[in-house]
């Protein structure tokens, strides 16, 4: 029989040709004729635009067109609101979104006015310098609090106070609970993420056939179907005349689904209107303007508390940079105010934020998607609570865990899916003592903490704990089949980044239909091979696409038992499936191979019973009810120089739950790259603006990412609650690892420096080492 | 035309005839002043495999081996490569179905998830292996700071070079 | 972020690469290791209308000692320097900042001469060659001069040379019986522009007292700074806790750092004098090693 695949650390599938330079990226595609693009950017974050002359720029010799809004025409419009708010009462919304070329007003420093195309990316260069841009420059919304005041400019002339939205959700009696509290604690919380800056850059190549009426456009993105139904509607075409697709992406992390970037929209336009194939490659430069980012929130928190460290209640009002446009509506600040309530019992709850408009790029969903802001606030709260108390750090965390037998458990607040925040299954506690032991928690303050800092070593614990809303609907779908050659394909409507996805879904087919995992090909990212899908997000690809695999597979599976037992003429239960072949239980020799099978249910002649479908295959959506909830608690000790405050991990452990597991060696793997963008996040990486809202620091010299030096060996620690939402029981893993680490900083810092007892609290994200200078003088 | 994506028409364009061994191939192109060596590489000569993050040295995407030793091929122009050698991911296994043993060692670690940083890094850990057979973590790790990845964490890649230099130290029969 | 358009001229002789300069002047760029020059071309922020290559002058690429001072080509590659054998022993400063200049495929190209004659303020090697009290040759075709390490940086990014000149060569002294040097940076990531560094270098009298120091320092100031003060503060003395501390602060009053996204000036400041009391502490003990 075959060794069942599902749940064993196979080796991928894709990895040889990613190993040998033989899989396709965007900028790999090479089209006869093919011309490239490149975008006038502004270089002011706020202007009117008093005129832009391109004829200069035209004349260049290798220029084939320069285009700007007035040339655009009817496809000149801002973009669809991608996602529309959620049904809560009182929701104000004002939806502003991106525009394909800017037209009268710029809003953020690298919003495109104009587009080049030429024969090479060089020469269309050199044809930006000869546009002529006449800008009159207007003040720079960049503050958050100073944008919502009276006379500040206005990112939108007529929006208000740059008001994006204004939400307030709650549940119980946060006033009545504040009233009866043994403690309250109230702070200025500032979280602020950053650029996902994936290694591969955002690309697009649009081809158009005239001759055939067909449109094909390979992008980055992480949402094929949806951006072939956009722009199918935008150049006036049928869904059927186009094809998006999606290749091997280099690292999406979040930003590469937001979809009708201006250069999505403008470049498939251009090469219809000039019949040519046109490419565009974002440069590293422009990938810190053009593509999306998640930055800032300010939170004001009160936490209310008994005696004894149990929560009452909280209330957080906070304001949110949204950037110049909200085309993703407000699912980032929706899962900070979501998942700001953890794993914990909170039986209060008043939360409401204000998304600002800022003269900014926008922001959208970035590995965590607004998980972080939320988490750190609650997990300081609990630390300053735990000093404030004299209670363990641990301890505090424990008294509030939701128990094990209250799932699901009722958050009743709406989640980015737009139902009841629900978590499906959880058991807290079990994580958080593997957290500690893993740690040596116990150990690690009694013993080695205070025997290093005599010899004057600052070394440091954190922990902290989340719990992450994941596998999402709406739907994903799948098509398996058997081939007459005995392969099995799958085809499914996401893309993929680096997850892999085409091997994880290989094993739930293969465990399935009975086939060696090496023998099932995975298609994905190409709307020709699959119609149907919402892309790659929020946690959700294994659950949701990989449920649809599994449900496609299963029929697949009953049809080649049915068609089996047809052709030996026996009954279904004498009958097992395996190493590619189905066999007669008892008899050996007596087996027919899944290929024989798949052209017996394709006869070129003869007649078959009415009713029959051709072939071995089955296409099944899977959509869950609500997200399945994944949890976890990292742990982590460091080292502090209490002079140059350089820190150095010294070890790091991530107890996780995440379901059923499929693949360990690709669930360790995400793990390790969350974690990686978590201490970026937390300590290394930010996105520096000046009060005109210039980017300081665009370049990889200077935005900095995590090197092999930065980054710990992690130990991982699995548990498994299995979702009892889906048949494989599965959660989400993609962007637990990014999403605790901020506090996990904080908490680790304060401990090896022992601010507490000099009074100093690190209530911001990220930290720095110019930053822990400037927080531990200014107290002296 | 394909091959000639990055040529221009223009007649003041500086040219210069460069003769280049490319994975032990030899090519012989006319290439303008500026174009850098990546492009070079990708849309001139097709080798597609050397991926650009950056273009301004910092990513490592773009580590190419240089007359023996690893460069950013974002950092030189083409017309440098004249008379010299260079090998590219292409170059370290006859194929796809024939991986060395680092390529190897990558695949059975979970050393890549998206794949884009990773030809940099095998010639980064090429010629890193070539010169330190018998590394130990620190050192591995130092040799690969000058490669970011965004997706792995890097321990797996770590584990990778571990177990390949093991391997080469001690092949199996 | 492709660049200009600009002409390219692989030289094949030193007279071919000083004409070519001499009439370009300020329009014709050196192409050494590229390293800091290509970056500067894809960003658009150089649009010199002449590279002139002059990696084919193998003749300038070489470290020869010679007695007392050692001479360095201006096109060695760093990689070079650091497999050149008893670097460790001959120039101990250089030897212990390679490992923090920038990466391996950076140093397999970049060159000493490209970096001193691209003079980053923030750079490793003008502060150590400042340190040393280094010479530097410079040629064109009117003919040679030697500038002294204390002359040549002049400004950010700028330096002594004239239009029409080449950095040939570097001479450093060979580190002298009872001296230590150390070297040390405060970087975000290994191989990053330090927020500061300091190299500075100590030789002991036959009783054990300092007979000279020196201190310098990188992303202090507009150029390297020699904190002269601080080190003739050293001089005559035993270089003890209280000396190094009154040099720490001397070194402090005496750099003018401006601050930047990763560090505000009054951490730089503040860096500097935490760097210069550890590598003073270190100098010392390995001089006094040495005696």
């Amino acid at each position: 029989m075959t060794t069942r695949s599902f749940g064993a650390p196979i080796t991928r599938n894709e990895d040889a040709r990613l190993l040998s330079g033989q899989a396709l990226f965007v900028d790999d595609v090479e089209l006869p004729g093919m011309l490239h693009a490149a975008f006038l950017r502004s270089n002011v974050a706020h202007a009117r635009i008093r005129s832009i002359d391109v004829a200069v720029a035209r004349a260049r010799p290798g220029v084939i067109a320069v285009y700007t809004a007035a040339d655009l025409g009817a496809l000149w419009a801002p973009g669809p609101l991608l996602v529309p708010p959620p049904p809560i009462a009182g929701i104000v919304f004002n939806q502003r979104t991106q525009v394909p070329l800017a037209k009268d007003k710029v809003r953020h420093v690298g919003e495109p006015l104009a587009v080049v195309v030429a024969q090479s990316r060089y020469l269309a260069e050199d044809a930006l310098a000869d546009i002529a841009i006449d800008l009159e420059p207007l003040p720079a919304v960049v503050d958050l609090e100073k944008a919502g005041e009276t006379d500040s400019a206005r990112v939108h002339d007529d929006v208000r106070g740059n008001v994006a939205a204004h939400v307030r959700q709650f549940r119980g009696n946060y006033a009545a609970a504040r009233a009866r509290a043994d403690h309250l604690i109230a702070r200025r919380f500032c979280y602020d993420h950053g650029a996902s800056s994936p290694i591969e850059t955002r690309g697009i190549v649009a081809s158009w056939d005239g001759r055939a009426n067909q449109l094909t456009v390979w992008d980055t993105t992480q949402a094929p179907v949806f951006l072939r139904n956009g722009l199918a509607g935008m150049l006036g075409l049928s869904e059927r005349q186009v094809r998006v697709i999606a290749p091997f992406v280099g690292g999406g992390f979040g930003p590469k689904i937001m979809l009708f970037y201006p250069e999505e929209v403008v470049l498939p336009w251009a090469a219809m209107t000039l019949n040519r194939p046109i490419k565009w490659i974002e440069d590293r430069l422009e990938h810190f303007f053009a593509t999306s980012h998640e930055r800032g929130q300010t939170h004001d928190a009160e936490i209310a508390l008994s005696g004894d460290g149990m929560i009452l209640g909280i209330k957080d009002v906070f304001l949110h940079d949204t950037g110049a446009y909200n085309p993703y509506g407000l699912t980032v600040p929706i899962n900070s105010q979501c998942t700001l309530l953890g794993p914990y019992v909170v039986p209060h709850y008043d939360s409401t934020f204000t998304a600002v408009f800022t003269n900014k790029p926008i922001v959208t969903p970035y590995r965590g998607a607004g998980r972080q802001h939320g988490v750190f606030v609650i997990e300081r709260l609990l630390d300053i609570a735990a000093r404030e108390l004299g209670i363990d750090r641990a301890e505090i965390r424990r008294r509030n865990f939701i128990p094990p037998d209250a799932f699901p458990y009722k958050n009743d607040i709406i989640y980015q899916d737009f139902t009841r925040l629900e978590y499906d299954s959880g058991d807290y506690e079990p994580i958080l003592d593997k957290a500690l032991a893993a740690i040596g928690y116990r150990e690690f303050l009694a013993e080695e903490q205070p025997r290093l800092k005599a010899q004057g070593r600052h070394v440091g614990l954190g922990i902290a704990c989340y719990v992450e809303g994941t596998g999402i609907g709406p739907y994903e779908g799948a098509k398996v089949q058997v081939q007459a050659n005995g392969k099995v394909s799958v085809a499914t409507g996401i893309g993929t980044q680096g997850q892999g996805h085409f091997t994880v879904f290989a094993q739930i087919a293969a465990d399935q239909v009975g086939v060696d995992v090496r023998n099932v090909d995975v298609v994905t990212g190409d709307t020709d091979q699959f119609y149907w899908g919402a892309g790659t997000f929020a946690s959700r690809g294994a659950v949701v696409a990989g449920n649809a695999v599994n449900e496609a597979a299963k029929v697949v599976r009953t049809k080649i038992i049915k068609l089996a037992a047809e052709h030996f003429e026996c009954a279904e239960e004498d009958l097992e499936i395996g190493d590619g072949k189905v066999s007669v239980v008892g008899v050996p020799g007596k087996a027919v191979t899944l290929g024989e099978l798949a052209l017996k249910a394709n006869p070129m002649r003869g007649a078959v019973r009415p009713g029959t479908e051709p072939g071995l295959e089955s296409t099944q959506y899977f959509g869950p009810p609500s997200g399945a909830t994944a949890s976890g608690v990292h742990a982590m000790i460091i080292e502090i120089d209490p002079l140059t405050f350089m820190v150095q991990v010294l070890k790091y452990v991530v107890v996780h739950d995440c379901g059923t597991i499929i693949n360990p060696l690709i669930l360790s793997g995400q793990i390790h790259g969350g974690v990686a963008q978590g201490i970026g996040n937390a300590y290394y990486e930010q996105l520096v603006f000046d009060d005109d809202g210039q980017l300081l620091n665009a370049s990889l010299a200077d935005y900095l990412l995590p090197t092999a030096l930065e980054v710990p060996r992690m130990e991982i620690v699995h548990t498994v609650t299995a979702s009892p939402l889906n048949p494989l029981g599965i959660k989400g893993a993609g962007e637990a690892g990014a999403i605790p680490v901020g506090p996990l900083f904080a908490q680790a810092i304060e401990d090896a420096l022992g601010l507490a007892d000099r009074k100093i609290e690190l209530n911001e994200i990220p930290l720095s080492p110019n930053r822990m200078f400037e927080l531990t003088t200014k107290s002296r | 035309m394909i091959g000639r994506a990055v040529s221009t028409d223009s007649q003041s364009a500086d040219r210069h005839d460069i003769a280049v061994i490319v994975n032990g191939l030899q090519y012989s192109r006319t290439v303008e002043s500026r174009l850098l060596l990546s492009d070079f590489l990708r849309h001139d000569l097709l080798l597609a495999g050397t991926h650009v993050g950056c273009e301004h040295g910092v990513c490592g995407a773009c580590t190419v081996i240089f007359d023996g030793v690893p460069v950013r091929s974002c950092l030189m122009l083409a017309a440098q490569a004249d008379g010299h050698a260079i090998m590219t991911v292409e170059g370290l296994a006859a194929d796809r179905n024939h991986l060395n043993p680092l390529q190897e060692a990558m695949r059975d670690c979970h050393g890549l998830q998206c794949g884009y940083c990773t030809p940099g890094i095998l010639m980064t850990m090429t010629a890193f292996l070539d010169e330190n057979p018998a590394p130990d973590e620190a050192q591995v790790r130092e040799a690969l700071s000058g490669n970011l990845c965004r997706c792995t964490g890097y321990q797996h890649i770590v584990d990778a070079v571990l177990l390949a230099a093991e391997r080469l130290r001690s092949p199996s029969p | 972020m492709k660049p200009a358009p600009f002409k390219y001229i692989a030289a094949r002789s030193l007279d071919e690469a000083l004409a070519l300069k001499a009439e370009y002047g300020d329009e014709g760029r050196f192409l050494a290791g590229g390293q800091s020059l290509v970056p500067t071309l894809n960003f658009r922020l150089a649009q010199p209308a002449l590279v002139i290559d002059i990696n084919p002058l193998a003749q300038y690429a070489g470290v020869a000692a010679q007695g007392e001072t050692i001479r360095i080509g201006a096109l060695t590659r760093y990689r070079d320097l650091e497999r050149h054998p008893g670097l460790a022993g001959s120039l101990p400063l250089i030897a212990e900042a390679l490992p923090h200049i920038a990466h391996p495929q950076i140093r397999n190209r970049g060159t000493i001469g490209g970096n001193l004659a691209h003079a980053d303020p923030a750079s490793e090697l003008p502060a150590i060659v400042l340190a040393l009290a280094g010479r530097l040759r410079a040629q064109s075709q009117r003919g040679e001069r030697w500038i002294a390490a204390a002359e040549f940086f002049t400004g950010a990014l700028t330096t002594a040379l004239e239009s029409d000149e080449m950095l040939s060569e570097v001479e450093l002294p060979v580190a002298p019986p009872r001296s230590g040097a150390c070297f040390m940076e405060v970087a975000r990531r290994r191989g990053d522009f330090a927020l500061a560094g300091v190299a500075c270098t100590v030789r002991l009298d036959a009783d054990g007292r300092c007979a000279e120091a020196r201190i310098a320092l990188c992303n202090a100031g507009d150029t390297p700074i020699l904190a002269d003060e601080a080190g003739r503060s050293l001089a005559g003395e035993p270089i003890n806790v209280a000396a190094i501390e009154q040099a720490a602060d001397l070194v402090q009053g005496a750099i003018d750092p401006g601050g930047n996204v990763h560090a505000s000036a009054e951490f730089q400041r503040h860096l500097a004098g935490v760097l210069t009391r550890r590598a003073l502490t270190t100098a010392n003990d390995r001089a006094r090693r040495e005696h």
